[in-house]
């Protein structure tokens, strides 16, 4: 797969990573401002990094949480297991 | 509800094709303390746990076991592509091949299916958050197992992901059961 398109998923991951990472120690520690306030800024990150991917190589998620060009993008490969890092 | 993210959590690499590996990973996806154990686990659990903190907790670390169940998945079919019916015999897959080819499926690494046997959900958080506890604690030391069985740097960089997120997963249901227990959830009198 073309070199730009898996850095790009990289970067994703990672942001995405932190956001998970954060996620679970909120649900614990509900009153770390500090916390809450790097979750939000890497979820407004990543929210803009998935559109930018997306405006590139077509929806990442489905059930209407992406748009498709036509004809409907959601099928088209690599699905997450075919693809080579 | 649930939405599909067309993604990996974390990518998974392999060196080369490795069918033996394959098939001790697959205790992974469909053994006792195997991912799926741990998503059907704790998306059961979630229903009745009496803090909104434990619900939430369980409820995210569930949606994350299900993308390790993917990543799992992955794993197994990396290793199994490209491999010959011969390569496949000689790690004793012979009788998975027979059934079902290279196809993936929820069995421990000697072909015992995925039951609901493996988990429990019984009402009880401290008895619930103790068997989730325990079973990170497993999960943890059957990817030590697995770690010590391979030499392929790319599919441990994986392996060595998944075992760390069990030591922050039970990390996070030690939290939650103090919280419980320091709030007295359960004054029950006998």
């Amino acid at each position: 797969m073309e070199k730009e398109r898996v850095e790009m998923l990289r970067r994703i991951q990672e942001v995405e990573f932190a956001c998970i990472d954060l996620n679970l120690y909120l649900d614990t520690h509900p009153t770390d401002q500090r916390a809450l306030m790097e979750f939000n800024s890497y979820s407004q990150q990543l929210m803009m990094m998935k559109r930018q991917f997306e405006s590139v190589y077509g929806p990442m998620t489905n059930f209407g949480f992406s748009q498709s060009q036509y004809p409907w993008a959601w099928l088209e490969d690599p699905w997450p297991w075919e693809i080579e890092y | 509800m649930w939405i599909y993210e067309k993604k990996l959590e974390y990518p998974v690499k392999v060196s080369c094709p490795d069918p033996r590996m394959a098939k001790y990973i697959m205790t992974q996806l469909g053994g006792p303390d195997g991912e799926l154990s741990a998503a059907i686990r704790y998306l059961n659990q979630r229903f009745t746990m009496p803090t909104n903190m434990a619900k939430a907790l369980l409820t995210d670390i569930g949606t994350e076991e299900m993308a390790h169940v993917e990543m799992i998945q992955t794993m197994i079919y990396m290793l199994m592509k490209n491999t010959t019916v011969e390569e496949i015999k000689e790690a004793g897959l012979g009788g998975y091949y027979a059934i079902r080819d290279k196809a993936i499926y929820p069995a421990d690494s000697v072909g015992n299916p995925w039951t609901a046997a493996y988990i429990q959900s019984i009402g009880d958080v401290i008895a619930d958050l103790h068997e989730d506890l325990a079973a990170e604690q497993k999960a943890r030391a059957v990817y030590e197992h697995l770690l010590s069985l391979t030499d392929d740097p790319l599919l441990k960089d994986g392996l060595r992901f998944l075992r760390e997120r069990e030591v922050v997963h039970f990390q996070r249901f030690g939290e939650a059961l103090r919280n419980v227990e320091e709030y007295s959830i359960r004054k029950k009198h006998f």
